[in-house]
């Protein structure tokens, strides 16, 4: 399972880093929400892939028995989408001010702070 | 329990929330905004006194042993770094009082200053990798937000380059720590430092390390990887502007400071290289960069870019004193970059414009603004007896005891290119008369409390500014104190067993022993 997660997370940073290259504002959100969902499948491929076995513990024991699924990656995920979620709607709240704005989705139409 | 190590996060949070309750009050914003970074202030000095006295602080979050809790951790660096965010805290704070207008504070600007400080206070206390991202982002999205209040065209066009460079830093970031758990199964600093000597591939340690120098570097604004910062940073209302100059890119250098030292101690004669010349590149474009420029903001912008160059040249150096040399820089750089852009907001109330080319004559009209600007002008260019001339004097000996020649011979040229763009400024701000086609119509007003339009508290403004002159002045009076303080740091950074021992307590024996017999490791496959 993991090399064939591996081979799909570089594909989504291949496309990813693509989409940001271009040039429409658009494209380089979808870019980015595509980045940050790569980096959190690659934070759950990481720590490896356990199908079927929740980190619980048995009643009157104290660890849980054999091998279970690490459960740390999984709460950092977690948190890392809550974080992409947030951001990414600001960004797209800036990239539709942006386009009232400038009244182009073109970023090479956007070099007026650039030195 | 040491609540003094929490406290400098918890509080900012606290006056933001409480801000946020006062949302139509104006008032009531700006009062919790003084008196909450004035509580940052004495809570900041406390845990500097307890680090003072210990060495190292630390709390372990909800109870939870390290490694497996979150580990908030005071050394002497993240100490100072917390005392100089709540001067600048404190400093904008009153700043904004006067320079910032009520079309920004209606929208929340004091308690979005409040979470970048929260960000920023958590990301120098924090020993666990993953929740030093999360402060990252705290402190981001805050800055995002405070860079477009406004919304005018300019800020948008840079909020994009900004926001886009920093979100692209943040997963790198984040891809680095997803690989590195995968290899250690820990986030805990100290717990990672500890696995990291004895990780199986070697070879991907220093891919690690490389992937943490470029997601550091993007927000550090180091050469190549600066150029949002020149593209956003003058855009913003002025004490965004100069609390963005102050704190922002510090962050980055401090979280390369930390993990250099603590976890890819190994790695540096691979990487040492490339802090060393991607330092020196920093310097150099930064300065050429000013020295193009006619703004007054953007001027102080490139010189931030500049500046990163040395502190991060005395991490790249590494010796004790090229790091105590590296965090007096970062001291020095906080105290007066911020300055520089609060007289650059004086300036612009006084004559209504950033452009060089359309002010003058301020020495005349305003002597002792005139004598701020040079005081911090010419400490950033590091003449003595200011506080940038031991900055730069402690770097460059560490240099020259390090044999890297050439690196401190650019070092050096790099502090007179330095002083043209600040005599550039001076000249223009300050010495020649002011040009006849500014008729300096617009001082600008701005609503008072009774709705009538008022002149705004220029001594709220000139206040901050005289105390952190001063404060420049002071770091060079009391250098040879202040360079015992930093010798401290320089040893305990690079005798990082000081630091895990304090995180990790007695179970770093345990850890250890776990370590040598690697089969009873891990639970997980």
């Amino acid at each position: 399972m993991e090399p064939l997660m591996a081979v799909a997370i570089g594909f989504m940073y291949a496309a990813a880093i693509f989409l940001m290259l271009r040039r429409s504002i658009v494209k380089l959100v979808i870019g980015l929400m595509l980045l940050t969902n790569a980096a959190n499948l690659l934070i759950f491929t990481s720590a490896g892939m356990t199908r079927g076995a929740p980190p619980l513990i048995p009643e009157g024991m104290l660890a849980p028995e054999g091998v279970v699924a690490d459960p740390l990656p999984q709460a950092v995920v977690l948190t890392a989408i809550v974080i992409a979620f947030g951001v990414l709607a600001f960004a797209v709240v800036l990239i539709r001010r942006a386009y009232e704005i400038v009244k182009a989705d073109d970023l090479d139409k956007m070099k007026d702070t650039d030195t | 329990m040491r609540p003094e190590v929490a406290l400098p996060v918890l509080l900012p949070l606290l006056s933001g929330a409480i801000s946020l309750l006062f949302w139509r009050s104006r008032p009531m914003q700006r009062f919790t905004a003084v008196a909450g970074n004035l509580a940052l202030m004495v809570v900041s000095l406390w845990l500097f006194t307890s680090v003072y006295q210990e060495g190292y602080v630390t709390i372990q979050m909800g109870g939870w042993e390290a490694p497996y809790g979150i580990t908030l951790v005071a050394d002497m660096l993240s100490a100072v770094m917390i005392v100089l965010t709540a001067l600048i805290g404190l400093v904008i704070a009153v700043y904004s009082l006067a320079s910032t207008g009520p079309d920004h504070e209606k929208f929340g600007y004091y308690p979005l200053m409040h979470l970048l400080l929260a960000g920023v206070s958590g990301a120098f206390l924090t020993g666990d990798i993953f929740n030093l991202y999360v402060w990252f982002e705290v402190m981001l999205v805050a800055s995002f937000a405070l860079l477009i209040l406004g919304g005018e065209k300019a800020q948008m066009e840079g909020a994009i380059k900004y926001v886009t460079l920093n979100l692209l830093a943040s997963v790198i970031f984040l891809t680095a720590i997803g690989l590195l758990y995968g290899m250690v199964g820990t986030l805990n600093m100290a717990d990672i430092a500890l696995r990291l000597h004895e990780a199986e591939h070697q070879g991907m340690v220093e891919v690690l390390a490389v992937m943490f120098m470029v997601a550091f570097g993007i927000k550090a604004a180091a050469f190549p990887l600066f150029f949002w910062l020149p593209a956003s940073y003058h855009t913003p209302p002025v004490a965004v502007s100069a609390l963005f100059a102050g704190l922002l890119t510090k962050v980055g250098v401090y979280s390369l400071f930390r993990v250099f030292t603590l976890m890819f101690d190994d790695t540096m004669d691979y990487t040492q290289d490339l802090l060393i010349w991607g330092a020196t590149l920093t310097m150099v474009t930064g300065v050429l960069g000013a020295a193009a420029q006619y703004e007054f903001r953007r001027i102080l912008s490139f010189h931030i870019v500049s500046q990163i160059g040395y502190m991060i040249l005395g991490l790249a150096l590494y010796t004790p004193l090229a790091i105590a040399g590296g965090v007096f820089a970062i001291m020095h750089n906080i105290v007066v970059k911020t300055n520089l852009f609060l007289i650059s907001g004086i300036t612009r109330r006084l004559q209504g414009t950033y452009q060089l080319k359309k002010m003058g004559g301020l020495y005349k009209e305003r002597p002792w603004l005139a004598v701020a600007f040079f005081l911090s002008a010419f400490s950033l260019a590091g003449i003595p007896p200011l506080s940038g001339f031991f900055a730069k004097f402690v770097i460059v000996r560490a240099g020259i005891e390090a044999e890297a020649y050439v690196v401190t011979g650019i070092a050096l040229a790099v502090g007179f290119m330095t002083l043209y763009s600040m005599v550039k400024i001076w000249n223009e701000v300050f010495w020649k008369s002011l040009p006849e086609d500014n008729l300096v119509p617009e001082r600008e007003t701005v609503v008072g409390d009774d709705g009538r339009m008022v002149k705004p508290n220029l001594w709220l403004m000139t206040l901050p500014v005289g105390v952190l002159a001063a404060m420049s002045l002071l770091i060079g009076v009391f250098a040879e104190p202040l360079m015992g303080l930093m010798n401290t740091i320089g040893e305990q950074l690079l005798n990082p067993q000081g630091y895990i021992e304090a995180v990790l307590g007695d179970n770093v024996d345990v850890i250890e022993a776990l370590i040598e017999t690697p089969a009873s490791e891990e639970v997980s496959p």
